[in-house]
C-alpha cells in the first residue's frame, strides 16, 4: 500500500486500472474452477466488460475531453450492426471463432470511428448544453436509419437497401439485418476471456492516450481553451482525436456486446443506454477510469442483486443511484474520510508517544 | 387546404411541447440544471389531475389545482432532499441525480397506479373551431394550449423581469456567489424556482394528456425530451425562446412525417436541429456569450 | 490517503457486489436442496418450478403483469386442487430488453427453474429462447409471436398465433369478406410484432389483389399524434385501415380520426384487444372496430368467466390476451406433463426431452381456443375469431 502512495499518480492509477481487470479475471476464473459462481453471474461477465468498456470511453469524451454526450450509445450501435455484418459474412470462410471476433472487432472500430468523425467534426465546434444535445441528436438519427436498414447476403455477395427490402436474395440467401426486426439467430461468440482482453486493450490504449503529450493537450483544451490556444495547440484537432478514438471503442464494445445475445434491435442502444453508460462514469468520477470500471461494474450488477425486492427492484435502485450520488458528491464523505484521516493521526500520535 | 391542416397539427403538437418547455428552460436558466425529471413531474401532474376527476369526481378545474398543489410540493420536495446537497457538486452529478429522480418517480408510479394505460379525460372538452367550411377544424385543446403557452410565457418574462423574487432569480443565474453577498437568499430563489417549474409541468401534463389522451408511468419521458430539445432549439434559459422552439419543433415533426417520410421522421427532425444549431449555436433566441480568458 | 481510502471504499463495494452474487447464488443454491430433499421425503409435495421472464417495469410493463397474473392464478387453481401435477410459479422483470431477459432467466436457473414460460414479448423472448434451447429447458411461450422466437428451436413453444398468420389471416379475412377495397395501413415500425404482422399482410394483400393505398408508419418517440398518417389515409380514399399495433396507440388513432371526421371502417389484430377495458375511453369511438383476436373477455362460457371474475377479484383490472395465453399455458403445461408422464423430482433435462416428444401428441381446450394443436415446430393451430364491437361488447362475426 506505501509503495503504490509513493507511485506518481498516473503511473498508480495506472497500475489501479489494470490490476482491477485482472482481479476481477482471476477472481471470476477462480469462482469458475471452484464451482462457486452462479448463472446470474456467468451472464452478466461480457456485458459488464462491455459497459466497463464503453464507461472508460466515454470518460475519455467527458472527463477527459471535458465535453458532455448523450449520443454514446450510437457508436455501440454502429459498432454492434457492422461487428454483426462481418462475423456472418466470414462464418464460412474463418472457422476460428476469436479471429473472427477480432477481424469483427477491427471493422466495427473503423466503422465507428467513421461516425464518430462525421458526428465529431460538427459537434465539436459547439459548446456545453449545445453540444449535448446534438450529441443526443446524433445517436437518435443513427438508432433511426439502422431501424430502417436492411441488409442480406446470398452467393453473390451483400445487398444493402434502406426503408424497405429493396433487394430479392438468391437460393441460400439470408437476411442479416432485417430492419424494425433486427437481427436474429446470431451466433453467440463473445466469452467473458475476450471481454477481458478487449478491456485491457482499452486501458491500454486510453491510459496511453491521456498520459502523452496529445493526452496533456486534450486536458488543456479542456481546462482552458483559450489558453491551450494561445499556446499553439490545435484545440479542433485534439478534441476529435479524443472523440474519434472515444467513438472507436464504443464500436468494438458494440461487437462484444452484440454477439452476447442471439438477438438484437436498433432500438437498444438509445437514448436511455447513453444514459446508463453516463451514469456508470458521473459515478465513478469524471476523468477517473478505474472509478468508471466499478461504477459500470457495480450498476450492471446492482439491478440483478435486487431481484429479491420484487416489486420494489427498480424503485430501489433508483434510491440507491440517488443515495450514491448524494453521498460521492454531498460532501458527507469528505467528512467520513476526514474524521477517519484524524482518528488516524490521533492513533499515530498516540502510538508515537508510546514508542517514546 | 392539406398544407394548413397539416400546420395547425403541428402547431397543435408544438403547443404541447413549448408548454413542456417553458418549465424546462426556466429551471435551467436559474438553477444550471437540466432537470431531466421534469418529464416525469409532468406525468404525475397529468395522473393527479386524472386521479381528481375520475376516481374523486371533482370539476376538472378543480382537478388541475390538485395537480399544481401536488407538483409543486413534489418538485420542491425533490429538490430539498434531491438537488441542495449537490449545490456545490458539479452540474454533472446533478444531472445524473435527475435521472434517478426520474426513475424514482416511474417505478413510484408504477406502484400506485399500475402498469395498465389510461385514457385521459379532456379536461377542455372534446370540441373544435371549424373554419371555411368545415374543411379546417382546430381542436379547442390546442387553443387552450397555445392561449395558455402565451400566457405562461407573458407571465414569467414580467415576473422575472419585474418582480423582486424575478429580479433575484436573474441574480442568482449570472453569479449566486455575487448574489449572496448582496443578501439575496439563493436557496429560496431556487426553491422558489422549482416550485414554479412543477407548477408549470402539471398545467403541461395535464394539456399533453387532454391533446393526446393515453396516460401512463412512462408517458412524461419521451416527451419531456422532445421538449428539452425543443428548449435547446429555441435557445437554453430564453423563455420565449422555448415557445418558439417547441412550436417550431412540433411544425417541422409533422412537415417530416407529412412531407418527406413518417419512416424517417424522428432522423429529419434531429437533422433539423443539428443544421439549425450548426448555423447558430447557442439556439434561435439564445444569448451569445463570450468566452473570456 | 484520501484518494486510497475512498479506493478502498470502492473496492469494497465491488467485492459486496461479487460476493453478494456469489452469496446470493449460493444460499439459493441450498434453497433448491432443501426443496429437493423435502420433495424425497414426501413424493407427493413435489412441485413443478415454472418460471417466466416479462417486463414487470418500464414502457411494456402492462404485458408482462397481464401474463404474470393470468399464470399465477392458474397455478393457484391447479394447486388448490391438489392434483398430481403442483406448480411453483416465479416470474422475473426483463424490462422488454434482451440483455435483461438473458439476466432474469439466469436468475431464474439458479432458483432452479424446471420448466419455461418463455418470455413474453418477442425479441427478449428470441434471445430467452437461444439459452433454453442450449440448457436443454422446455419453453412455452405465451405471447411472444415472432417467427424468430420458435425457429430452428425443438423445445421452444408458442400459445398464441405467429405473426405471419395474423398478418396473412387479416388480409384474408378482408379479402373473403370484401370489408374493403382501398386499404391503409400504419404500423409501428420500431417494433418487431407491428412491422412483422404488416410484412405479411403485404405480401398476402399482394397475392390476392387486394388493394393498399397507403402505408404510414410511428415510432416511440413520434406516437402522440397521427394527424398525417390518417390525413394520408384519407387523401389517399382508403375504406378501411388496418392497425396491426396494441391498443393503446389505436385509442389515440380512433380518437384523433373521430376529431378529423374521418370514418373509415377499422380493422385490428389480437394486440387491439384490451381497449374496451381501457379505463376513461370512450368505448363509442370503437364502435364498428373488427378484430382478431383469440379471446374474448365477454365470453359467457364457464371457462372464461370464471377466469374473469377471479382476475377481477384478485388484481382488480379486466385481463387482456396476455393474460389468457399465460393462463392456457400452464393449464397446457399440465396436459402435456400428464401425457408425457413427467415428474417434479426429474431434472430439467429430462422433462424437456419428455415434453417435446409429448406436446405435438396433445390436443387442448383453453381460454384462447378449442382443440389447439402443436406441431413438432412449436408453432400453434387455433383459428382466430373475428369480432367485430357493437355496443361496447365484442359479437363474432
Amino acid at each position: 500500500m506505501k509503495k503504490l502512495k509513493n507511485l506518481s499518480p498516473s503511473t498508480r492509477d495506472n497500475v489501479i486500472c489494470y490490476g482491477l481487470a485482472a482481479v476481477f479475471f482471476i477472481v471470476v476464473q477462480a469462482m469458475i474452477a471452484g464451482g462457486l459462481i452462479n448463472n446470474s453471474l456467468k451472464g452478466q461477465l461480457v456485458p459488464i466488460c462491455a459497459y466497463i468498456i464503453m464507461a472508460v470511453s466515454l470518460n475519455l469524451t467527458v472527463g477527459v475531453l471535458g465535453e458532455l454526450s448523450l449520443g454514446h450509445a450510437g457508436f455501440m450501435s454502429v459498432g454492434a450492426f457492422a461487428g454483426i455484418v462481418v462475423t456472418s459474412s466470414l462464418a464460412d470462410v474463418i472457422p476460428s471463432a476469436p479471429l473472427r471476433l477480432a477481424i469483427a472487432m477491427l471493422v466495427a472500430a473503423v466503422c465507428a470511428a467513421v461516425a464518430g468523425v462525421i458526428v465529431g467534426v460538427p459537434v465539436l465546434r459547439l459548446k456545453g448544453d449545445y453540444l449535448a444535445i446534438v450529441t443526443l441528436a446524433f445517436g437518435e438519427i443513427i438508432k433511426n436509419i439502422v431501424n430502417v436498414l436492411y441488409i442480406g447476403r446470398d452467393a453473390s455477395g451483400l445487398h444493402f437497401s434502406l426503408l424497405e427490402q429493396g433487394f430479392e436474395l438468391g437460393e441460400g440467401g439470408k437476411m442479416i439485418i432485417n430492419g424494425p426486426m433486427g437481427v436474429s439467430g446470431i451466433q453467440k461468440i463473445s466469452t467473458f476471456t475476450s471481454g477481458i482482453v478487449l478491456v485491457v486493450i482499452t486501458l491500454f490504449l486510453v491510459l496511453n492516450l491521456i498520459n502523452s503529450r496529445a493526452g496533456r493537450a486534450i486536458m488543456a483544451v479542456r481546462d482552458n481553451k483559450i489558453a491551450a490556444e494561445s499556446i499553439g495547440i490545435s484545440t479542433t484537432r485534439y478534441k476529435l482525436l479524443a472523440f474519434v478514438v472515444s467513438a472507436a471503442l464504443a464500436g468494438m464494445a458494440g461487437t462484444l456486446y452484440a454477439m452476447n445475445y442471439s438477438t438484437v434491435v436498433a432500438s437498444k442502444f438509445d437514448f436511455n443506454t447513453s444514459i446508463l453508460v453516463l451514469v456508470f462514469v458521473v459515478l465513478g468520477g469524471l476523468g477517473n477510469i478505474w472509478g468508471s470500471m466499478i461504477g459500470a461494474a457495480v450498476l450492471t450488477v446492482l439491478p440483478e442483486l435486487l431481484r429479491p425486492v420484487r416489486d420494489y427492484r427498480m424503485l430501489l435502485y433508483a434510491i440507491l443511484l440517488i443515495a450514491m450520488m448524494l453521498f460521492n458528491n454531498s460532501g458527507i464523505k469528505q467528512r467520513m474520510l476526514d474524521k477517519r484521516g484524524m482518528k488516524q493521526m490521533e492513533k499515530l500520535e498516540k502510538s508515537e508517544k508510546g514508542g517514546a | 387546404m392539406t398544407f394548413l391542416s397539416y400546420l395547425i397539427s403541428g402547431i397543435s403538437l408544438g403547443s404541447v411541447y413549448a408548454i413542456i418547455a417553458l418549465g424546462y428552460t426556466m429551471v435551467y436558466g436559474i438553477a444550471k440544471m437540466l432537470n431531466f425529471a421534469h418529464g416525469d413531474v409532468i406525468m404525475i401532474g397529468a395522473y393527479m389531475s386524472f386521479c381528481g376527476t375520475s376516481y374523486m369526481g371533482w370539476s376538472p378545474l378543480m382537478s388541475v389545482v390538485l395537480a399544481i398543489v401536488v407538483c409543486t410540493v413534489l418538485g420542491v420536495t425533490i429538490e430539498r432532499l434531491a438537488y441542495k446537497p449537490l449545490r456545490m457538486a458539479p452540474s454533472l452529478a446533478v444531472l445524473i441525480t435527475a435521472i434517478g429522480v426520474s426513475y424514482f418517480l416511474q417505478n413510484a408510479a408504477l406502484l400506485i397506479w399500475t402498469s395498465n394505460p389510461k385514457s385521459f379525460t379532456s379536461v377542455v372538452g372534446g370540441g373544435a373551431v371549424k373554419l371555411f367550411d368545415g374543411q379546417l377544424s382546430i381542436s379547442h385543446v390546442t387553443l387552450v394550449t397555445v392561449l395558455a403557452c402565451v400566457v405562461i410565457m407573458v407571465a414569467l418574462t414580467l415576473f422575472t423581469t419585474k418582480t423582486k423574487m424575478g429580479t433575484a432569480m436573474r441574480a442568482v443565474s449570472e453569479d449566486k456567489g455575487a448574489a449572496q453577498l448582496m443578501g439575496i437568499n439563493v436557496n429560496t430563489t431556487i426553491s422558489v424556482t422549482f416550485a414554479i417549474g412543477s407548477g408549470l409541468a402539471a398545467i403541461a401534463g395535464v394539456l399533453l394528456c387532454s391533446a393526446y389522451p393515453t396516460l401512463m408511468p412512462t408517458t412524461g419521458s419521451m416527451p419531456g425530451i422532445k421538449a428539452f430539445t425543443a428548449a435547446v432549439f429555441g435557445g437554453i434559459g430564453s423563455i420565449p425562446g422555448a415557445m418558439l422552439g417547441g412550436i417550431l419543433l412540433g411544425v417541422i415533426e409533422i412537415f417530416s412525417k407529412a412531407y418527406i417520410s413518417t419512416q424517417l421522421s424522428d432522423a429529419i427532425v434531429f437533422a433539423m436541429l443539428i443544421v439549425v444549431l450548426l448555423v447558430k449555436p447557442d439556439g434561435l433566441l439564445g444569448k451569445h456569450r463570450n468566452e473570456k480568458v | 490517503m484520501k484518494k486510497i481510502l475512498s479506493m478502498l471504499l470502492a473496492g469494497t463495494m465491488l467485492a459486496t457486489a461479487l460476493t453478494g452474487c456469489g452469496a446470493g447464488g449460493n444460499s439459493q443454491d441450498a434453497g433448491t436442496n432443501a426443496d429437493s430433499a423435502e420433495g424425497d421425503a414426501s413424493a407427493s409435495a413435489a412441485v413443478f418450478k415454472l418460471g417466466g421472464t416479462g417486463p414487470l417495469t418500464g414502457g411494456a410493463a402492462i404485458y408482462g403483469n397481464a401474463a404474470k397474473n393470468g399464470a399465477q392464478i392458474a397455478v393457484d387453481e391447479i394447486n388448490a386442487a391438489g392434483g398430481a401435477v403442483q406448480f411453483e410459479l416465479k416470474y422475473e422483470d426483463d424490462e422488454h430488453d434482451a440483455e435483461k431477459a438473458v439476466n432474469a432467466y439466469n436468475a431464474l436457473l439458479d432458483w432452479g427453474m424446471q420448466i419455461s414460460l418463455g418470455s413474453v414479448t418477442s425479441k427478449p423472448c428470441e434471445a430467452t429462447a437461444a439459452e433454453t434451447y442450449s440448457d436443454r429447458i422446455f419453453a412455452l411461450t405465451p405471447s411472444a409471436s415472432s417467427v424468430a422466437v420458435i425457429d430452428g428451436k425443438d423445445n421452444m413453444y408458442q400459445m398464441c398465433f405467429a405473426d405471419p398468420n395474423q398478418g396473412t389471416a387479416s388480409a384474408q379475412y378482408i379479402f373473403d369478406q370484401k370489408l374493403g377495397t382501398k386499404v391503409a395501413v400504419i404500423y409501428k415500425n420500431d417494433d418487431v410484432y407491428s412491422s412483422g404482422i404488416y410484412d405479411t399482410f403485404k405480401a398476402k394483400a399482394a397475392e390476392l389483389g387486394l388493394e393498399i393505398v397507403s402505408t404510414t408508419t410511428f415510432t416511440d418517440a413520434s406516437a402522440n399524434d397521427f394527424t398525417v398518417q390518417l390525413g394520408e389515409a384519407q387523401k389517399a380514399g382508403a375504406d378501411l385501415l388496418f392497425l396491426p399495433m396494441y391498443y393503446q396507440p389505436a385509442s389515440l388513432i380512433l380518437t384523433q380520426a373521430k376529431s378529423m371526421g374521418y370514418a373509415p371502417k377499422i380493422f385490428g389484430v389480437d394486440g387491439m384487444d384490451g381497449i374496451l377495458t381501457l379505463e376513461g375511453f370512450d368505448t363509442t369511438l370503437a364502435e364498428g372496430v373488427m378484430l382478431l383476436t383469440p379471446f374474448n373477455a365477454d365470453a359467457t362460457d364457464d371457462k372464461t368467466a370464471n377466469f374473469v371474475k377471479t382476475y377481477k377479484e384478485k388484481f382488480g383490472e379486466t385481463p387482456n390476451q396476455f393474460a389468457a395465453d399465460a393462463y392456457d399455458c400452464v393449464y397446457a403445461y399440465v396436459a402435456a406433463i400428464e401425457a408425457a408422464g413427467c415428474t417434479a423430482d426429474m431434472s430439467a433435462q429430462d422433462i424437456c426431452e419428455k415434453l417435446v416428444e409429448a406436446f405435438p401428441t396433445i390436443s387442448f381446450d383453453g381460454l384462447t381456443g378449442e382443440g389447439m394443436t402443436w406441431d413438432a415446430t412449436g408453432a400453434v393451430s387455433k383459428s382466430p375469431k373475428g369480432m367485430i364491437i357493437n355496443n361496447g361488447a365484442y359479437v363474432g362475426m
